[in-house]
């Protein structure tokens, strides 16, 4: 195969540029400014500040619940990512191997993906309120009280059916991609080696679909540590109280409702560099076992 | 030629100035729905009745957010002339000095007369400093009240409750008529700030947070206050008492549907009462505790105050001076309360609105007004503490906890004094 190669040293730089400058402005400078403000406790308005070195961090991580909100939050993303790549993978399996009526069932599925967030928090809010939701009256018959806003189980469980809806969709159409683009012939050659459907799954489709299930593992993770935020915002109705919240909720709680923007700016660090040694496991560790075909 | 260019020139450069001669303003506020429409209409008056001003009425969402997004502009340099800051942002905006032109001093310095003594005696201090001079200008004030369901008491045959111990021995019976016999909406401002102003006891330390805010701390430990939420919470458990979680509206439909018998609102909820509510109500006072000794003075007010920023050009000032003359003006002021529910907070436009006989027709929208018209004690003057809307909201979890028998009312307090008074110092830092 032939190579191609850059002539001038110079152009691959010029070309990187735009992208560099849009990371710079809108990625490094504002980390730069967060890393600087979390080591002072500042006036709102920007008038006195008093450099407190590690105290923000140490504050915060010192703190239950911060740590109660932190424990929330991995319970949170890891049962989002695992219930919206199965759901979306039994749904596609199953829209794969429907004949007729294909599209109008893909359609079905897809739309969902259409409404944003918040709309979709909307939805859950009324669907789950404590005095017209359809749903809580429903299990009031099983004799489920259930308080959404005043109970924290009750409103974890409505967060996350509700961010786990809304998710599905993008999972189901990745997925039926994903299957689509395994060759006719492997299915067939595996058809005519094990007559067990189950076993072929776990043996011959899921390997060849490792590169779909991780690219959805990312997306899913950043999709329920950062994009839930309006459901989060939503569902609470802008008093947490006791309710579940995650990290990035917090990060906003603090600084943009309580205006204290050492804490923030602490917290969102902190934030960060989770995100960055998760991405670096995710991509060590599990990516080794991705078979690309 | 050149003569008839120069004329030209001149022409234009008059027809410039006279198309910019008015000075535009603008005003950030945090109102929505029927509200916000009101403000809009009192910007219309004040555009239609002088002609040097224009003002323009932005709304950046709710109360937090329209503090954070004046915070956020005046950082950059972008602040509104005119920021709407509620009752929890007073200590953040107020302790920023040079964030802000006092209200009283613009007004003295662009020739208005302003009198202290017009306003009525609740809305006095709460946005003013240490020596009574206003900072703020109080806008929409409101005060927590009780909205009683008029059928139910009937019903049970009982009388308004005046203080909780009344409430005690007519509850049985408001349950027995088949009602839930108390709901409220909002536990920080109406069971603890209001509590502290209504049963006279100190909130916090330094005179409330005026003084200083360094070694400032909350007193929600105090026995009484551990009281009232062992009452709430024993009142729940038999019955008594509805909590539906922090959210306003989830506890007051409750009451809209004519299933509770009393509630306790704002002054300002009126308006939307009116046409939410599905049976004849009335309203009265804040109950307090009568056992306990120089109870039954004002409550704090409640709402949200205007604040003119600081950094903008003289004649821009003028103008927002110009505003709030015209906002306190009698007539504007019995417009605004008419048509929000919000009380009047002049004198003069209370004794107006009386006099036309608006209150026979609607006693209920007088109530906020009284409220705030009785005694003065020592500790209902107001609280000036910092990070405020942080300490509401640990106290927001803190209270659902209460009720979801997690913790005990006394345990609650502790947790609350103890990190409230982590986040007072750290406020105190901000200052350094």
């Amino acid at each position: 195969m032939k190579r191609v190669q850059f002539q001038s040293k110079t152009l691959p730089y010029l070309l990187l540029l735009p992208q560099f400058v849009i990371i710079s402005i809108f990625f490094y400078w504002p980390a730069a400014q967060a890393i600087t403000s979390s080591f002072y406790i500042e006036d709102p308005f920007g008038f006195g500040s008093t450099f407190v070195g590690f105290a923000n961090y140490t504050d915060v991580l010192f703190s239950a619940e911060y740590r109660a909100i932190a424990a929330f939050t991995v319970v949170f993303s890891v049962l989002v990512t695992f219930l919206v790549l199965s759901l979306g993978l039994l749904l596609a399996l199953k829209a794969d191997a429907v004949i007729r009526g294909q599209s109008a069932y893909k359609t079905l599925l897809i739309v969902v993906y259409a409404i944003a967030p918040p709309v979709a928090g909307l939805i859950g809010m009324m669907f789950f309120d404590q005095h017209i939701g359809p749903f809580v009256k429903f299990v009031s018959l099983f004799g489920w009280d259930m308080k959404v806003g005043l109970n924290y189980y009750d409103t974890a469980f409505a967060m996350i059916v509700v961010a786990v809806w809304n998710q599905i969709p993008y999972n189901f159409i990745v997925f039926l991609s994903g299957l689509q683009g395994i060759p006719v012939s492997v299915r067939e050659a595996a058809a005519i080696d094990c007559k067990s459907g189950t076993r072929r799954f776990w043996t011959i489709i899921l390997p060849l679909l490792t590169p779909t299930t991780f690219f959805l593992l990312v997306i899913n993770m950043t999709y329920s540590l950062f994009d839930t935020f309006a459901v989060i915002d939503v569902i609470s109705k802008d008093k947490p109280a006791n309710n579940p919240i995650t990290l990035v909720y917090k990060v906003y709680l603090d600084g943009f409702r309580g205006n204290d923007l050492g804490s923030s700016s602490a917290q969102s660090v902190i934030l960060m560099l989770v995100v960055l040694v998760l991405t670096m496991v995710q991509f060590r560790f599990i990516e080794r076992r991705v078979h690309y075909g | 030629m050149s003569k008839k260019i120069a004329f030209a020139g001149l022409a234009l450069a008059f027809s410039v100035t006279n198309t910019y001669a008015a000075t535009t303003i603008t005003w950030w506020h945090g109102m929505g729905g029927r509200n916000g429409e009101v403000i809009n209409e009192v910007a219309q008056k004040f555009n239609a009745a002088q002609s040097e001003c224009v003002l323009n009425p932005v709304s950046k969402g709710s109360y937090e957010e329209a503090l954070s997004a004046g915070i956020a502009a005046f950082r950059s340099g972008e602040q509104p002339n005119i920021l709407q800051v509620f009752d929890a942002g007073a200590a953040t905006i107020i302790n920023a000095k040079g964030a802000t032109i006092a209200a009283e001093d613009l007004l003295k310095d662009n020739g208005f007369s302003f009198d202290r003594n017009a306003f009525i005696e609740g809305v006095r201090y709460f946005y003013a400093d240490a020596d009574g001079k206003f900072v703020g200008m109080p806008f929409n004030s409101s005060a927590p009240i009780m909205y009683i369901n008029d059928e139910a008491l009937k019903k049970a045959g009982v009388e308004a409750p005046k203080t909780w111990e009344e409430f005690e021995t007519i509850a049985p019976k408001l349950k027995e008529a088949g009602y839930i016999p108390l709901v409220q909406s909002q536990l920080t401002w109406q069971f603890t700030e209001n509590f502290f102003s209504r049963n006279n006891i100190q909130f916090a330390s330094n005179t409330n947070g005026y003084d200083s805010v360094v070694d400032t701390t909350i007193n929600v430990t105090d026995p009484n206050h551990v009281m009232m939420y062992e009452k709430l919470k024993a009142w729940y458990d038999q019955g008594l008492f509805g909590y539906y979680g922090a959210a306003w509206s989830d506890n007051q439909k409750v009451f809209e549907d004519g299933k509770a018998a009393l509630w306790i609102g704002s002054s300002g909820s009126f308006g939307g009462l009116q046409k939410t509510a599905k049976m004849p109500f009335s309203a009265t006072f804040l109950p307090y505790w009568n056992a306990i000794q120089g109870a039954g003075g004002h409550s704090f007010i409640g709402g949200a105050a205007l604040f003119a920023m600081a950094g903008k050009p003289a004649e821009e000032n003028k103008c927002t001076a110009a505003f709030f003359n015209f906002l306190t003006s009698t007539e504007i002021q019995k417009f605004y309360h008419e048509a929000t529910g919000y009380v009047a907070i002049t004198s003069a436009a209370y004794e107006l609105t009386k006099s036309e006989g608006y209150y026979k027709e609607k006693p209920a929208a007088e109530v906020g007004i009284l409220q705030l018209q009785l005694p003065s004690g020592e500790w209902n003057k107001g609280y000036r503490l910092g990070f405020y809307p942080r300490i509401r909201a640990i106290m927001e979890r803190e209270y659902n906890r209460i009720f979801a028998g997690e913790v005990t009312p006394k345990d609650a307090m502790e947790t609350i004094k103890k990190e409230a008074d982590e986040l007072l110092a750290r406020f105190a830092k901000t200052a350094g």
